[in-house]
C-alpha cells in the first residue's frame, strides 16, 4: 500500500535488511548486451514460452498501477528500475543496510525453452551485477537459475558462488514437479556446497501446474492467496522428500509466501507424519524440527490480525530467528518498516528481525 | 478428553462402502446391465484419497477380523456411537462414484448409493443421518438428485469434496447452493480428491502423506473461492462445513483474507464486510483432526482464541479413520461451554434438519424407528 513521504525520514535511524527488493530494466533489450547474438534474435523474434494464455501480462490483472505502488514510477522505465530512484525513496530513507534484489522475470524459471532459459539466467545474473549491485554495494543479487535444468543451473551456481555479491540462489517453488523430487537434488546439493541459500519468492507464473488443487481461481484476490498454499505444499514436498535429510545444512529462505501458517502446518504434519512414517522412513524427525532449523520466512505481506498480539503469539511458535524483515518495494503491497508490527517488540527481537537474522543467514559482512 | 456428557452430535462418520454387487438392486435394468457385462461391478470403487490398508483409513483396534472396518451397523453402534455418547452422527460415505469421468454412470451409482444409505443405515439406525452424494461434474443432474432425496430429512447435507475439476464456488454449481438452501441443507466439503489436477501447486507429490497433508490446503482455496465469488452474499442462509479438513490453519486464512480484502476489495464489490466476519457467519468446521501439537492445552487454547469464534467447531470422531486413540476424542483443555457447544450447540445451529425432533424421514417404518 502506498505511504505517505513524511514517514520516511524517521525510519532513516533504523539500519536494517530488506530481504525483497525487485529491481527492473527499463526495456527487454536491456539484457542483449549480456546475450549472445542468438538468443537476442530468439528473444526478439519469438519472446518467452509460457505456460498460460497471454503473453506479456498477468492473467490476473493487479489491483493497482500493475502492482506497483504509484509514486515509485520513475520519469522513464518502470519503478525499480531506476538505481538513483530506488536510493533516495527506499534505501536512504529507510535506512536499508542491505537490500536483498528479488529479480523476477526474465531470469529462466518459467520458460519452457530450457536452452533459452540458460541464456536468460546468465544474462539476469550479469546484469543484476552490472546495473545494481556494482554501483550500489548495499544490494545483493540472487544467482536466478532455471531449476528445470539442474545440470545447468549448477553450472552457473558454481560459476557465481565465489562473488559476495550474490547472496543467494533464487529457484521457483512453481516448479515443474514438486520441489523435494529427486530432479532439483543436484542444485540442493550445490546449494549447500556453496553455502548459499535457497530463496524461494512466490511466482506469478505456473510451472505447468494450476495454483490449486481445483483448478484455477477466478480473482486476484484468491491467486494472491494462492502463493501461500502453494508455499505449503512446496515446504511440504521438501522435508517429506528427505531432502533436509539428505542435506542437513541446506538453508531455504521463503520470500513473500507469507509465515503465519507455517505452525499450523508443522503441526498438521507432526500428527500425520507419526500416523503414516512407515511410508516415509527416510524422515526420520518430525517435520516441525527439519522447518525450524532449515526454514527462514520474510515478513511482506504481513498478516495482519484483529489482536496483534496473536501475531506475535504466532511468531513465537515460529522462533524469532527465523523470521526477516522484507519490503517489496516497489511493489504495491510494501511494508513500511516503521508501520509493520502491531504490537510492541522487544529491542532483541526487533534487531533479529530487522537486521540479524538476514545478516547471520547471508553471511553479511 | 473423554466426551463429559450425553447427546454428542458426530458430524464425520465413515460407513464402509458398498460393494457394487450391493448396490444392483438399487439400480435399474439399463445400468445393472452395464455394471454385469462390463464387469464393472467387480471394482471397488475406492478413492485414491483413502487406501483401505492405510494407518489413516482405519484405526487399528476399529479394523475387524473379518469385512471392512465400520462395515455393519453393530461395529458403528458399538465402536462409534456409544463410546462417545452421540445422539445423532452424520454419515459421509466416501463412494468412488464421484470420480467417474462418465456424469451418467455417476449419477446412477451416487443415487444408488443415497437409496443403500436410506435403507441400510438409516432405517436400521435411527440415531444415524445421512449427506447425499451427488454427481459435482454435472450440475442439473446433481440438483436433479438432490431435489429426489432431499424428502427425506434424514439427509441433512450435500457431499463434496475438496479437490475437483474447478473450485466450488464458480457460477457453474450454484444451483446446487441454491437447491441446498431451498431444502434447508448444509454444503459438505470432505477432505478427498479426484484427482483432475494435481494436489499442490507444483504437481504432483511422490507420497500419500503429502497427498493428505495439501487437503488443509485444499479447503483453504474451496473456501476462499466461496468467499471471492461471493457464494454468501447470494446464498444468505447457507451453511458450509469442513469436513476433516484440520482447523488450526484457519487463523491466518481469516487474517490474510481479511487484510488483503481492504486492498483487493475493488475486485469483488459483493464482499460486503470483513471475510472473516463472513466466514464466522457461514463456515464450520470438523473437530478431527486436532492438527495441534500433542498435550499442548496450552497452544491449541491459543489457536482456538486466534480463530475467535465459539461458533465453527463441530464435534466429528471421523470414525473408522486414525485420528486419535482410546476414547479420547476432545482435545484437552477445553472449557466445559465450549465442549458442550462443539459437542450439541453448534451442529444443531449449522444443520437445520437437525432440530427437526422427531420429524425425521417420510418413511414410515423410520418414524416408527425413531419415536422407540
Amino acid at each position: 500500500m502506498n505511504i505517505p513521504v513524511r514517514h520516511a525520514t524517521a525510519a532513516a535511524k533504523l539500519a536494517i535488511v530488506d530481504c525483497d527488493i525487485h529491481p527492473a530494466f527499463r526495456k527487454p533489450s536491456d539484457l542483449y548486451p549480456f546475450m549472445a547474438a542468438r538468443w537476442r534474435e530468439h528473444m526478439t523474434t519469438y519472446g518467452e514460452h509460457l505456460r498460460q494464455g497471454l503473453s506479456g501480462q498477468l492473467q490476473w490483472p493487479r489491483m493497482m498501477a500493475a502492482g506497483l505502488r504509484v509514486d515509485t514510477f520513475p520519469e522513464d522505465g518502470p519503478p525499480g528500475s531506476d538505481l538513483e530512484l530506488m536510493r533516495r525513496q527506499h534505501l536512504d530513507a529507510n535506512g536499508v543496510e542491505y537490500g536483498m534484489l528479488m529479480q523476477l522475470s526474465k531470469g529462466g524459471m518459467e520458460e519452457r525453452n530450457l536452452e533459452f532459459a540458460a541464456a536468460l539466467s546468465h544474462a539476469i545474473n550479469e546484469w543484476q551485477l552490472e546495473t545494481f549491485v556494482k554501483p550500489e554495494p548495499r544490494l545483493r543479487a540472487g544467482i536466478v537459475v532455471p531449476q528445470e535444468d539442474a545440470a545447468f543451473a549448477v553450472k552457473e551456481i558454481e560459476h557465481r558462488a565465489a562473488d559476495r555479491s550474490f547472496a543467494q540462489i533464487i529457484i521457483s517453488p512453481r516448479s515443474s514437479d514438486p520441489l523435494g523430487h529427486r530432479r532439483y537434488w543436484p542444485i540442493f546439493e550445490a546449494a549447500e556446497r556453496c553455502n548459499l541459500p535457497i530463496g524461494l519468492h512466490v511466482q506469478g507464473f505456473s510451472g505447468g501446474h494450476a495454483s490449486t488443487s481445483s483448478g484455477w481461481p477466478t480473482y486476484y484476490m484468491e491467486e494472491h492467496y494462492a502463493a501461500t498454499t502453494g508455499m505449503q505444499n512446496t515446504v511440504t514436498s521438501l522435508v517429506f522428500e528427505g531432502v533436509f535429510e539428505r542435506f542437513p545444512k541446506l538453508k531455504v529462505v521463503l520470500i513473500e509466501g507469507g509465515f503465519a501458517w507455517a505452525p499450523a502446518l508443522c503441526w498438521r504434519m507432526d500428527k500425520h507424519w507419526e500416523r503414516m512414517r512407515s511410508e516415509t522412513p527416510h524422515v526420520t524427525r518430525p517435520p516441525s524440527e527439519y522447518i525450524r532449523e532449515h526454514v527462514w520466512f520474510t515478513t511482506q505481506p504481513i498478516e495482519e490480525p484483529e489482536n496483534p498480539q496473536h501475531l506475535a503469539e504466532v511468531i513465537e511458535w515460529i522462533g524469532w530467528d527465523r523470521l526477516m524483515f522484507s519490503t517489496d518495494y516497489p511493489h504495491w503491497d510494501f511494508d513500511h518498516p516503521q508501520h509493520t508490527f502491531k504490537f510492541a517488540m522487544t529491542d532483541a527481537q526487533k534487531s533479529k528481525v530487522f537486521r540479524d537474522n538476514a545478516r547471520a543467514l547471508y553471511n553479511l559482512p | 478428553m473423554k466426551v463429559p456428557l450425553k447427546g454428542a452430535i458426530d458430524c464425520d462418520l465413515h460407513p464402509a462402502m458398498p460393494s457394487a454387487v450391493a448396490l444392483l438392486p438399487y439400480l435399474d435394468e439399463y445400468w445393472r446391465d452395464q455394471l454385469v457385462d462390463r464387469h464393472i461391478d467387480r471394482y471397488p470403487f475406492t478413492l485414491t484419497s483413502y487406501p483401505p490398508n492405510s494407518p489413516l483409513s482405519a484405526r487399528p483396534d476399529w479394523r475387524q477380523p473379518t469385512g471392512a472396518p465400520a462395515g455393519d451397523l453393530d461395529a458403528i453402534r458399538r465402536q462409534a456411537l456409544e463410546p462417545f455418547g452421540s445422539s445423532i452422527a452424520i454419515c459421509n460415505v466416501l463412494h468412488g462414484a464421484v470420480a467417474l469421468f462418465n456424469e451418467d454412470m455417476a449419477m446412477a451409482l451416487c443415487s444408488a448409493v443415497n437409496d443403500w444409505t436410506a435403507k441400510e443405515l438409516l432405517d436400521r439406525e435411527p440415531r444415524l443421518r445421512a449427506s447425499i452424494l451427488v454427481p459435482l461434474h454435472n450440475t442439473e443432474l446433481a440438483v436433479a438428485e438432490i431435489e429426489r432425496v432431499a424428502k427425506d430429512r434424514r439427509f441433512v447435507q450435500i457431499l463434496l469434496f475438496a479437490m475437483n475439476d474447478m473450485l466450488l464456488g464458480r457460477r457453474v454449481y450454484w444451483p446446487i447452493y441454491a437447491a441446498a438452501e431451498k431444502h434447508g441443507l448444509a454444503i459438505g466439503i470432505h477432505a478427498g480428491s479426484t484427482y483432475r489436477h494435481a494436489p499442490m501447486a507444483s504437481g504432483w507429490p511422490a507420497h500419500r502423506v503429502e497427498d493428505y497433508i495439501a487437503q488443509s490446503a485444499a479447503f483453504e482455496s474451496q473456501l476462499l473461492s466461496f468467499l471471492a465469488e461471493g457464494v454468501f452474499q447470494k446464498f444468505t442462509s447457507l451453511r458450509l462445513v469442513l469436513i476433516e479438513s484440520g482447523f488450526t490453519w484457519l487463523p491466518n486464512l481469516l487474517w490474510r483474507t481479511s487484510k488483503g480484502w481492504r486492498g483487493m476489495r475493488p475486485e469483488t464489490p459483493w464482499i460486503d464486510r470483513s471475510p472473516a466476519e463472513i466466514i464466522r457467519e457461514h463456515v464450520r468446521v470438523t473437530l478431527q483432526p486436532v492438527d495441534a501439537p500433542k498435550g499442548d492445552a496450552k497452544t491449541l487454547m491459543q489457536a482456538l482464541e486466534h480463530i475467535g469464534s465459539d461458533r465453527m467447531l463441530l464435534f466429528s470422531t471421523d470414525y473408522p479413520h486414525w485420528q486419535f486413540d482410546g476414547d479420547d476424542v476432545l482435545p484437552d483443555g477445553l472449557p466445559a461451554d465450549l465442549v458442550k457447544r462443539i459437542l450439541i450447540d453448534n451442529p444443531k445451529e449449522t444443520y437445520p434438519r437437525l432440530r427437526e425432533g422427531a420429524q425425521i424421514g417420510d418413511n414410515a417404518a423410520t418414524q416408527k424407528e425413531a419415536v422407540r
